[in-house]
């Protein structure tokens, strides 16, 4: 009995969920009229904003990874090691981007760093880049301290850290040498996951009003029938790839720590 | 009562200086962005203290747009929160073979995270008005979904969508604390005379209660800040607040720039209620945790 | 006549058979202890008695009624587990009170019963705090009284004592034994530790593979174990290997000597070799009266226990562990020393199987 419920469930959970990915893939195939065919991606694939759009966003989540990793790994690393009490406080920011919607937090970027203001970012196109991508690290804030912060408390962060010092290495050794490699597999899941989440990220881009693969997506919808199934049966690839890529990260740990 | 030792002061400095570059990012990014919002929608264009902004959302307009965005955030929390459930049990408890849990789990994740334009496209390929299942019930079963009243671009049409990501959400969030209820608990209930569903009423759900109050504050704030899925599905005129915020940010639709801030304030009030709500529950309902 | 009859009761999971052709009579307000080592079958006997489990074949009768295919819930059944396993969400008083209110007892009731209960564990004044607040003896304690509260049956105690530590573990042992004295409560009681089941037990089971190898009085368990296994697991045991020389007559030899058994009738043919068992507080130091057996040896090994020193001594070419009272006048022999052992016929266990 309970088992026919839970395949019952389950059935139509996953009708629920195979149902729209068959009808992108499908509507995304019809493009000619004489049968399916791939026609509209290779319309959407050779489409120079598309290109333009597409790398422009793949750029923006690699920087956002750099430089929030540089942000995140340190002050989790510092906060375990050697500010504890300030965790509630740290956990507590990372988490304020899930209650603020994005949108909000755009909008105060645009009237705290407009062209009159003190610090002018978005009156040049690099500085708009700039306050982007600081966007994005935000919006990616609590997936990524999760991630790393989950990945040092399995480490021993003091005992590491004192042996590495009483062996006479400096904090840049101890963080790149020592720590980083621990935590890798953490880092490349909150990695993946920033990844995922900025390249179609559409509020900001589009507030901003920079060209990145959000905005162009929902400006190809809002003129085109076909292509735009064919792009979302790509997002939903990218998707699927960096959750792939997560666990393939994770496999990939499990199997080195038994050898040890 | 802090003891004074030599250069206690010193030492204190440095260890919170590590912590120089987070609080300037938080600060710059993250602070005083809200704060800028939270303190014009008290300004006048001038900068002096008024309410006259707060006053000012009070038109059918807006108000139906905020009633809207929250019935909105409540239906998909509430349906994300029991479908998602139902299917976390069934993995869990439901005796399914293993390798069914692994998979869905992957899948939710994926899913989750699948929201915005591209989730717009694949409902509108669906259910859209040429879509897939549309036409299939058409032809098949003489079935129109548009004349019995099923319209993707309603309100009803948001919901089904909006549940294709609220509930893997809810699934990633509840299935380790169902891994938390130990069978002995089901056990000594069952063997002390209860049936299902008084384990399920008086032990399970109650030890469950602050973990579901927990995933459903996300999944509203999740859902009451969405904003792509729902501009990709249905253009601006939707009437919801956030994207009520966007057409104020890009064209001043308002004709009054501060009044833009009292809507973006009224959001965050909002989304703040439904988190202090939250903690102030779980914080009851927790008297009885370490 | 039993309170509690397990039939031919058999349990296999696919290919594999846990429990086999299990019988046991149990009497009102008997307590009876499973005893065997992780894997035996014994935890999955208790769970078909709750209900958790359902028999391949056999059948459980309770009081006359049978109850094999019921539900747990309609068992009338208490039970106590390893885990504590107290509902986290409710208070002490809650948790007791829980069975009560699944029956639909009335408030006034329900209190005086839970008031009862926590002053029966000894602990009336905790009934408010929630059972993170409470040690691990305590919520034992406070499980217990849950699983009596509603009056069962018959009471299952499912390794209650092996997650505490060794002190509480003592003392809650005989607290138990008390309770269940005072309600005269039918108890199965599932142990690894033959110390809890030899201390607490009115009789024993002894379980290896899935059977009962032997039931019996804890006296008799020790004293006349019937298999090698329960021999061997049951205290510490010296064996031999002998001759048989007249099966009927019930003479064999052991190390050369001639030995007579008083019980006489051996189950093996002359010139057989028979395993026989020996604990070490039966074999002496020494020479002792007649009518003893008396072999030459030399001491390996020597453990000062405090009361009592274990000695490890050669004896007829295999080793024998012998207990010897520690006195103050006497220093402990030194290893090395040659020495003779006494022992005598009535204390030797022929082993089958």
């Amino acid at each position: 009995m309970t088992r026919f419920l839970a395949w019952g469930t389950l059935l139509f959970g996953c009708t629920f969920f195979a149902l729209p990915l068959i009808g992108m893939t499908e509507f995304s195939m019809r493009m000619l009229r004489e049968g399916y065919s791939f026609e509209a991606y290779r319309v959407v694939l050779l489409d120079e904003r598309f290109q333009q759009t597409f790398s422009y966003s793949v750029l923006m989540a690699l920087a956002t990874i750099v430089f929030g990793m540089l942000l995140v790994v340190p002050t989790a690393y510092w906060v375990r090691l050697r500010l504890p009490s300030a965790r509630p406080w740290i956990e507590f920011i990372t988490l304020l981007p899930l209650v603020i919607p994005a949108i909000v937090i755009v909008f105060g970027y645009i009237r705290l760093y407009n062209t009159s203001s003190w610090l002018p970012l978005t009156g040049s196109y690099t500085g708009t880049n700039i306050l982007l991508m600081f966007g994005y690290m935000t919006l990616s804030l609590p997936y990524m301290y999760r991630a790393v912060d989950t990945g040092l408390r399995t480490i021993d962060v003091a005992t590491l850290t004192e042996a590495a010092l009483s062996l006479g290495a400096g904090w840049f050794t101890i963080l790149t040498r020592v720590i980083l490699p621990n935590v890798l597999v953490a880092v490349l899941s909150g990695a993946f996951l920033t990844f995922a989440i900025v390249i179609g990220e559409f509020t900001m881009a589009a507030l901003l009003d920079r060209p990145a693969f959000g905005p162009f997506m929902q400006l190809l919808g809002a003129n085109r029938a076909y292509e735009p199934a064919a792009l979302a049966v790509i997002a939903f690839g990218i998707t699927w790839a960096c959750m792939a890529l997560i666990q393939l990260a994770t496999r990939f740990s499990k199997h080195t720590q038994a050898q040890r | 009562m802090p003891e004074p030792r030599p250069g206690p002061l010193s030492r204190l400095n440095l260890n919170w200086l590590g912590l120089l570059p987070f609080a300037l990012f938080a600060l710059l990014f993250l602070i005083l962005p809200t704060m800028k919002i939270v303190v014009g929608a008290f300004q006048t264009p001038e900068g002096a203290f008024t309410l006259d902004n707060i006053y000012g959302l009070n038109t059918e307009s807006i108000l139906s747009s905020y009633w809207v965005s929250i019935q909105l955030s409540l239906v998909t929390a509430t349906l994300g929160c029991l479908v998602g459930f139902a299917m976390a049990a069934a993995v869990i408890f439901g005796k399914l073979p293993g390798k069914i849990r692994g998979g869905l789990m992957t899948f939710s994740g994926v899913a989750s995270n699948f929201a915005g334009v591209p989730l717009a496209f694949a409902f509108l390929a669906t259910l859209g008005p040429v879509g897939l299942v549309t036409i299939w019930l058409r032809n098949e079963f003489g079935i129109n979904l548009r004349a019995m009243g099923f319209n993707l671009l309603s309100f009803w049409g948001l919901v089904v969508v909006y549940l294709f990501f609220q509930i893997p959400l809810m699934i990633l969030m509840i299935a380790p604390a169902l891994d938390g209820l130990k069978r002995e608990w089901r056990e000594a209930a069952e063997i002390l005379g209860a049936t299902a569903s008084q384990y399920w009423r008086l032990v399970a759900l109650p030890i469950l209660f602050p973990a579901l109050l927990g995933t459903f504050a996300l999944l509203f704030a999740n859902s009451f800040g969405a904003i792509a899925t729902a501009f990709a599905l249905t253009g601006p005129q939707l009437n919801i607040v956030p994207i009520k915020l966007f057409a104020q940010i890009r064209g001043d639709v308002l004709g009054n720039p501060h009044l833009g801030y009292a809507l973006a304030f009224g959001m965050i009030v909002i989304t703040a209620l439904a988190n202090g709500l939250y903690i102030w529950l779980r914080v009851r309902s927790e008297r009885w945790l370490k | 006549m039993a309170y509690l009859e397990l039939k031919n009761l058999k349990k296999s999971f696919g290919p594999t058979t846990v429990v086999q052709d299990f019988n046991l009579s149990v009497g009102r307000g008997e307590f009876i202890s499973l005893l065997g080592p992780s894997g035996c079958g014994k935890t999955t006997v208790l769970r078909m008695v709750a209900g958790f489990e359902t028999p391949t074949a056999g059948s459980i009768v309770i009081d006359g009624q049978d109850v094999t295919r019921l539900k747990p819930n309609s068992r009338n059944i208490g039970m106590v587990f390893q885990a504590y396993a107290l509902f986290p969400n409710m208070t002490v008083a809650q948790n007791v009170a829980f069975g009560l209110k699944i029956k639909g007892i009335g408030r006034a009731e329900t209190d005086a019963r839970v008031n009862e209960m926590l002053k029966l564990i000894g602990l009336p004044d905790l009934g408010g705090r929630y059972p993170f607040q409470l040690s691990g003896g305590q919520q034992q304690r406070v499980a217990l009284a849950r699983a009596l509260a509603p009056r069962p049956r018959v009471l299952l105690l499912d390794e209650p004592l092996s997650a505490l530590d060794a002190k509480i573990r003592v003392s809650l042992r005989t607290e138990i034994r008390e309770i269940q004295r005072e309600l005269g409560i039918t108890t199965i009681f599932v142990t690894h530790d033959q110390e809890e089941a030899l201390s607490m037990s009115d009789r024993i089971v002894v379980m290896y593979g899935g059977v009962a190898e032997q039931v019996g009085a804890p006296h008799e368990i020790y004293n006349r174990p019937q298999t090698r296994f329960v021999a061997n697991f049951v205290g510490t045991l010296n064996t031999f290997e002998a001759t048989v020389r007249n099966a009927d007559a019930g003479t064999l030899t052991l190390a050369g000597v001639d030995v007579a058994l008083p019980e006489g009738g051996l189950q093996a043919k002359a010139g057989e070799s028979v395993t026989v068992a020996l604990r070490p507080e039966a074999v002496q130091l020494g020479r002792r009266s007649d009518g003893d057996i008396v072999l030459p040896g030399s001491i390996e090994d020597v453990h000062f226990m405090g009361s009592v020193i274990r000695l490890k001594v050669a004896v007829a070419g295999s080793t024998l562990s012998l207990d010897t009272f520690n006195r103050s006048d006497m220093p402990p022999p030194a290893v090395g020393a040659a020495i003779e052992v006494a022992l005598s016929p009535k204390d030797l266990i022929v082993l089958q199987g």
